[in-house]
């Protein structure tokens, strides 16, 4: 099974259990952590990559300790509208997930690929890319 | 060699005969069928470019409020307009900024709304807040004024731009150790980007680069409607580069001031626009349609990607300088293939200015001509051309 990307995001009063540590010990579960901002006594948000056999189960834990968890591609969203395809988040983006697809010169987003670094909303000169952290 | 003139080309539009062909096109038929031929058989061929364009903003003239008023501070959602002409009169700059902005004092700032997304909003046709004050005359006695307008309550809206679509530009680079932020967007250190900022062989002054067809009047499209061609936009410096061999890599600097009905125009063209750590500005979309007059015209109009040059420019240090002299030249064919080579480094290329939009104008205003709702309009006078040898002025201080 390949990894999938999801955000998880703890309310104050559980950012400081370790529920992470006990989502890879009692789950066994494969963990690459894109991004984190955890602090105690504060909201925090973690992007996990996350591969393994009881990814359901590991989901489930994380639910009945208070974790809101959401797939990657729901958010970071291009405002189709606004986007003028000038490309100036192309070079800017780490990971591709923002590419020219050449000859035409249209901007493509492969959310799959993106990691929330939100480089292309400060980027986007006519803001539009949005990021729903 | 054989010539047209404008009253032929018009002719054959108004029959529905012209031959019109996109700059891409043009350069297609060129390929194929030779120059010669290519210019006996295109009659007009048009170009596009959809970018942030600085010098930019708008005439409005709001009419008199009962008792009237002599408008001495106005503010159009909260961005200050300039008043200093007649008394409801004012111009909005698309670079303006809120009088409460933070600007950069938390650097970088976000600049997320000025003059450009307040003409944005007009041209949308969106609600937007005017408030207005007066010292109070004998004929103005108001003091002042609080209401919510949209264009449609205006007298007048005419977009002004004195300096859109230039001819050519940079290629920006970060030769130092941090990122910086700059009109030409996030440039990473150390060579991280570089970004460029034409259409390429889709660029109206690119494709006439010694201003045999452009002057004062040509008609145009502009943000979506007709406008024309006024004057030469400020800083207008067409040159022809040439590398140390002397070999010819395209024009330079040419500049264009352009005037339309901001009533006729569409939000899709005029877009408020924001560079991080830079400013405000307003996205403009311009089509310049050129008339194949001659085989001479023809030739300048076919020029690819590949014929067509920037300057690559440093703007860590360089640039703000402004310490003369460029990292060498790299072709538009190259910046557009995604990577470019830099001191020995290589660097991967972004575009400012989007590609799909300006082959969209192109094909608008392909369109209208087509159609015989578009006609080429013979300038009044013709723009300063390379011969004429302008060149920028170095404020002393």
């Amino acid at each position: 099974m390949s990894p999938r990307k999801i955000v998880l995001r703890f309310g104050p009063e559980i950012s400081d259990k370790p529920i992470i540590y006990r989502l890879v010990k009692d789950y066994d579960l494969v963990m690459n952590i894109v991004k984190a901002n955890v602090n105690p006594q504060k909201e925090g948000i973690m992007v996990l990559e996350l591969t393994g056999d009881n990814y359901e189960q590991g989901l489930k834990y994380l639910r009945e300790q208070g974790v809101t968890v959401q797939a990657l591609t729901h958010e970071v969203v291009r405002n189709e509208q606004r986007c003028t395809m000038c490309g100036a988040c192309t070079a800017i983006c780490p990971t591709g997930a923002l590419y020219l697809d050449r000859p035409g010169m249209e901007v493509h987003f492969d959310g799959d690929n993106c990691v929330i670094c939100q480089l292309c909303v400060k980027a986007c000169p006519v803001r539009a890319m949005e990021v729903k952290l | 060699m054989s010539e047209k003139t404008y009253q032929e080309i018009n002719a054959r539009i108004r029959s529905g005969k012209a031959v019109v062909v996109t700059a891409e096109e043009f350069i297609n038929i060129v390929r194929e069928k030779g120059l010669t031929h290519a210019s006996r058989e295109v009659d007009v061929v048009t170009t596009g470019t959809f970018a942030p364009m600085c010098s930019s903003g708008a005439f409005l003239n709001f009419g008199h409020p009962a008792p009237r008023i002599k408008m001495h501070r106005v503010w159009l959602n909260n961005v200050p307009a300039y008043t200093g002409i007649a008394a409801v009169d004012a111009y909005i700059g698309a670079t303006e900024l809120p009088e409460d902005d933070p600007l950069n004092s938390n650097h970088p700032g976000e600049f997320r709304y000025g003059g450009g997304h307040v003409i944005e909003d007009l041209v949308a046709g969106r609600p937007v807040r005017l408030k207005a004050v007066g010292y109070g005359t004998d004929c103005y006695p108001r003091r002042e004024i609080e209401t919510t307008i949209t264009i449609h309550d205006l007298n007048e809206a005419i977009l002004f731009n004195p300096r859109n679509a230039y001819q050519n530009y940079n290629c920006a680079v970060n030769l130092s150790n941090r990122t910086i932020y700059t009109y030409m967007g996030i440039l990473k250190p150390n060579l991280g980007n570089a970004h460029y900022s034409t259409s390429g062989q889709l660029s109206p002054l690119l494709k006439d680069p010694h201003f045999k067809t452009i002057g004062i009047g040509t008609r145009i499209f502009l943000g979506g409607g007709i406008g024309y061609v006024a004057w030469h936009g400020t800083q207008h410096f067409p040159a022809i580069q040439t590398d140390a061999s002397g070999k010819e890599l395209g024009p330079a600097g040419g500049t264009l001031a352009v005037i339309g009905d901001l009533k006729q125009m569409s939000p899709r063209w005029l877009m408020g626009t924001s560079y991080l750590g830079y400013g405000a500005t307003l996205s403009v979309g311009i089509g310049v349609p050129i008339p194949i007059l001659n085989e001479e015209i023809a030739r300048y109009a076919a020029a690819t990607d590949a014929d067509l040059y920037a300057p690559i420019v440093d703007y860590g240090e360089a640039y703000p300088n402004r310490k003369p002299g460029n990292l060498g030249y790299v072709s538009y064919a190259q910046l557009k293939s995604g990577k470019i080579m830099v001191q020995g480094k290589e660097v991967p290329t972004a575009p400012l200015s989007s590609y799909p939009r300006a082959r969209e104008i192109a094909s608008i205003l392909k369109e209208w001509i087509q159609k015989g709702e578009f006609f080429l309009s013979e300038p009044v006078q013709l723009l300063p051309s390379p011969a004429d040898g302008l060149t920028g002025k170095v404020l002393k201080g």
